[in-house]
């Protein structure tokens, strides 16, 4: 009955979702207001109704009932609870589920929350949001429907791949799903603009809690997965720009565009026809993102719910949607009043240079992604773009951005001077300079782009503090701080990153048990393996004995190779010491023939620093989310009283 | 210009779209090779996985006459859409040998009871041991093994009605 009642309630909020869209274009077309108000309840009992499907969809994968084929496939009487719970959304139908879930709740609040704009403004975006959610409940409704019953049930259910039985992952896609959706309100709101022409500051405040809502949650999410990603492979590496990262990185380049741009118009009124059209590039690249992972048209590590029919449906989404606003934007935005001027030097300028530059890096991503698939239909040949392609192309960039990124906050709106500006960044050039001589001397032969990275990090982390010089700091608007920490983040991650590229010492060597190799500081000796079980897996385990230098204290640490029946999987566990200037890595592989165990180890000064970067950038964002809200709930006009 | 600016990114979105058509509709060339095919079965003893039925060792596999080894579940989906088939290569002749993954007998002997039982004989596989040594990658899967007992050819996934065929010549091949 509840799996019934479940698929009811999704029937329905389709008919409510085409409801909304129907009632939404009449009512912006005939500005008829009772039309206009009708639109409101429905977005909100829409957003209820699949709020019911998925708890339905919860309630079965938790009490195991089999008699769903989407339960018996992917969930099992023996998972610890946390696995049934998070086997909802650890599949193809259930993710989309909580995908749609996550469209109409957010739609609902849109509803409820928003009270400032202009009345059909906020009901086109509503009818967009609405065209948006139709689309999606027809992708479930016919061809991935998660309720659908299995006769016979089976006596027991297949369970959840063995990479999945993580914590991390559990939570890792609700979390890139709510940022993703995040982004399709900001669609929608452009859109909705777009429709209305009423591109202005209040379109941009409405918007703004939204894409920077967003852009916290794809943060933490692209942080967690890179981290999880560097301990489960075990490869020791943090970053692959693989097609799968790649596609959470992309929407977030054009996040962090948009957050910028959209503070242009919400204070200025400036950068209106492409602060719309980043909303529209930035939803995109969710779908985009969505489309390359689901399609299975390019290969991947993390290769995931491959099925070319749904890639299909997927694509004439992507058609109707991304095709259909770039047209609209094409046939309106001309129409668009252009917004107040500025000087080249100002902080309107540097927020443009800012989203250039992240543009031409999202470009780069873009191209590097889908030029594999552009080979092969031109070519034929199979071939694959790696990480030279997109370090080299995309580093410089993030380079001069970053030192952009120390400039623009201490620039003054509309106009500024520029030796002003210079002597305001006296100082941070000043470290950095110092830093460059210090890395030189410290470090000779030090590659180009980790130098310039350090160097970089070491001017930014100062010249972000800079918007707290000669301020009240108890009365600082909780914005700025959250500016600061943000920017300060992207500074720690960024030492982080040229530290490890630039120091990292690698060991790979065959040994015997008894024998000592050296790694960095450290001083390594494999001690015994031995096999072990686990709850559903086999594994042999090494026992190892790190020492920092002759006299160190001892550190044991006991990576794993796992092996996983069904489906046959081999992980390796690396064994991981974080100490305070950095980590060291430890995989052991297979034996040889002669009996020595394939031993690698890694030591990565300050590499924690990428990820407390990353947690910094989305405090920071949070800080800034929290800031505004108190603004507008103080600035906001009293309650209305009928 | 201006114009033409505006409508850049539509004309860029349909290239895009184009490519991720094309790349769509090409047809897939990747086929899974396993590296076992032309390689004796790993050595094996498995006890009895049901009441009334013997086990299987990798010994008897090699003797003389070439033969199917099921490695299947009876909490596996797909393998109750896959047992007509393995019905109807029985019926044809076909010894077929079971290779009962992480399952219970008394489990067992009520999925062979409601979905038919088309096996000589089926070992027990507690704890995946001998689906790890074959390399099998899931339930249900399927080796075709000649009378050395060399494997000759797997099928992974269900054996549906238009891969009978395939089997069957596979089997002939492996006389």
């Amino acid at each position: 009955m509840i799996a019934e009642g479940g698929l009811a309630a999704l029937w329905l909020a389709a008919a409510l979702a085409a409801l909304q869209l129907v009632l939404g274009i009449m009512g912006v077309r005939s500005g008829r207001t009772d039309l206009l108000a009708a639109v409101r309840p429905v977005a909100v009992v829409q957003g209820v109704l699949t709020l019911i499907a998925f708890v339905a969809l919860i309630w079965l994968f938790v009490t195991v009932d089999l008699s769903v084929a989407l339960v018996a496939a992917n969930d099992a009487s023996t998972k610890p609870l946390l696995y049934k719970f998070a086997g909802t959304w650890g599949n193809h139908e259930g993710s989309m589920l909580m995908w749609v879930t996550i469209l109409g709740v957010a739609g609902g609040a849109v509803a409820i929350l928003e009270r400032r704009l202009n009345e059909r403004t906020l009901i086109a975006t509503l009818a967009a949001q609405a065209a948006i959610g139709l689309g999606f409940y027809a992708f479930l409704l016919f061809a991935s429907n998660p309720f659908a019953r299995l006769n016979p049930a089976p006596v027991e259910g297949q369970g959840l791949n063995p990479l999945l039985q993580d914590p991390g992952l559990a939570f890792h896609p609700p979390t890139l799903y709510l940022g993703y959706v995040g982004l399709s309100v900001a669609f929608s709101f452009a859109v909705g603009a777009l429709v209305t022409r009423d591109v202005g500051a209040a379109f941009a405040r409405a918007m703004r809690p939204w894409v920077l809502g967003a852009w916290i949650l794809l943060t933490l999410g692209i942080t967690a997965g890179s981290y999880w990603a560097y301990y489960e492979l075990g490869w020791g590496g943090w970053w692959f720009w693989d097609p799968v990262e790649n596609a959470s990185l992309m929407p977030w380049l054009a996040a962090t565009a948009l957050l910028h741009s959209v503070t242009v118009l919400a204070t200025r009124e400036g950068l209106r026809a492409w602060t719309v059209m980043l909303a529209v590039v930035a939803f995109s690249m969710s779908m985009v993102g969505t489309f390359l992972v689901r399609s299975g048209i390019l290969t991947s590590v993390h290769a995931f719910a491959v099925d070319p029919k749904r890639g299909t449906f997927i694509l004439a989404l992507l058609a109707i949607y991304i095709g259909g606003a770039l047209a609209l934007f094409g046939l309106r935005v001309g129409t668009v009043r252009e917004g107040s001027r500025f000087d080249a030097v100002s902080r309107e300028g540097s927020l443009v240079i800012n989203n250039l530059l992240l543009s031409a890096i999202l470009g780069i991503v873009l191209v590097g992604t889908l030029y594999p698939l552009i080979a092969e239909s031109v070519t034929g040949e199979k071939l694959s773009v790696g990480p030279p392609y997109f370090n080299s192309a995309a580093g410089p960039l993030a380079l001069i951005l970053v030192a952009v990124m120390a400039a623009g906050p201490v620039m003054r709106w509309r106009r500024d001077d520029l030796k002003a500006v210079a002597r305001r960044i006296a100082l941070p050039v000043l470290v950095a300079a110092l830093a460059l001589l210090a890395v030189i001397l410290l470090a000779p032969g030090i590659r180009i782009l980790p130098l310039l990275g350090l160097v970089a990090a070491a001017g930014v982390g100062l010249a972000s503090l800079a918007p707290l010089w000669k301020r009240n700091l108890r009365r600082t608007p909780l914005f700025i701080w959250g500016m600061v920490i943000s920017h300060l983040g992207i500074a720690v991650s960024m030492a982080g990153m040229a530290a490890e590229s630039a120091f990292t010492r690698e060991t790979l060597v065959a040994t015997q048990v008894g024998a000592t190799h050296k790694v960095g500081p450290y001083i390594v000796r494999l001690d015994d393996v031995q096999p072990i079980a686990g709850p559903n897996y086999t594994a042999i385990e090494a026992t190892i004995t790190a020492r920092r230098g002759e006299g160190g204290e001892p550190m044991i640490l006991k990576p794993e190779t796992r092996s996983f029946p069904s489906p046959q999987t081999e992980t390796n566990e690396a064994a991981i010491k974080t100490v305070l200037d950095g980590q060291l890595y430890i995989v052991v592989g297979k034996p040889d023939d002669q009996g020595r165990w394939q031993l690698r180890a890694w030591w990565k000064p300050f590499v924690t620093f990428i990820w407390l970067g990353g947690a910094l950038v989305a405090f920071g964002g949070f800080l800034a989310m929290v800031g505004r809200i108190r603004r507008e709930i103080r600035h906001a006009p009293p309650p209305e009283f009928i | 210009m201006r114009r033409l600016l505006i409508w850049a990114p539509l004309a860029l979105f349909i290239a895009f779209f184009v490519v991720f058509a094309s790349g769509l509709i090409s047809p897939e060339s990747k086929t899974i090779r396993s590296q076992l095919i032309g390689k004796p079965m790993p050595q094996f003893a498995l006890q009895p996985g049901v009441a009334g039925k013997a086990g299987v060792s990798s010994a008897e596999l090699a003797n003389g006459q070439p033969h199917l080894v099921n490695v299947f579940a009876s909490w596996c989906i797909p393998c109750i859409a896959e047992a007509p088939q393995l019905d109807q290569l029985a019926q044809a002749g076909v010894p077929i040998y079971g290779i009962a993954i992480r399952d219970r007998p008394e489990d067992l002997a009520r999925f062979l009871a409601r979905n038919g039982d088309p096996y000589r004989a089926i070992g027990g596989d507690p704890n995946s041991s001998v689906q790890i040594a074959l390399g099998s990658s899931g339930v249900p899967e399927t080796f075709v093994v000649d009378g050395k007992g060399i494997i000759r050819h797997q099928h992974i996934g269900d054996i549906q009605p238009q891969d009978v065929p395939g089997i069957m010549s596979a089997l002939g091949a492996a006389k």
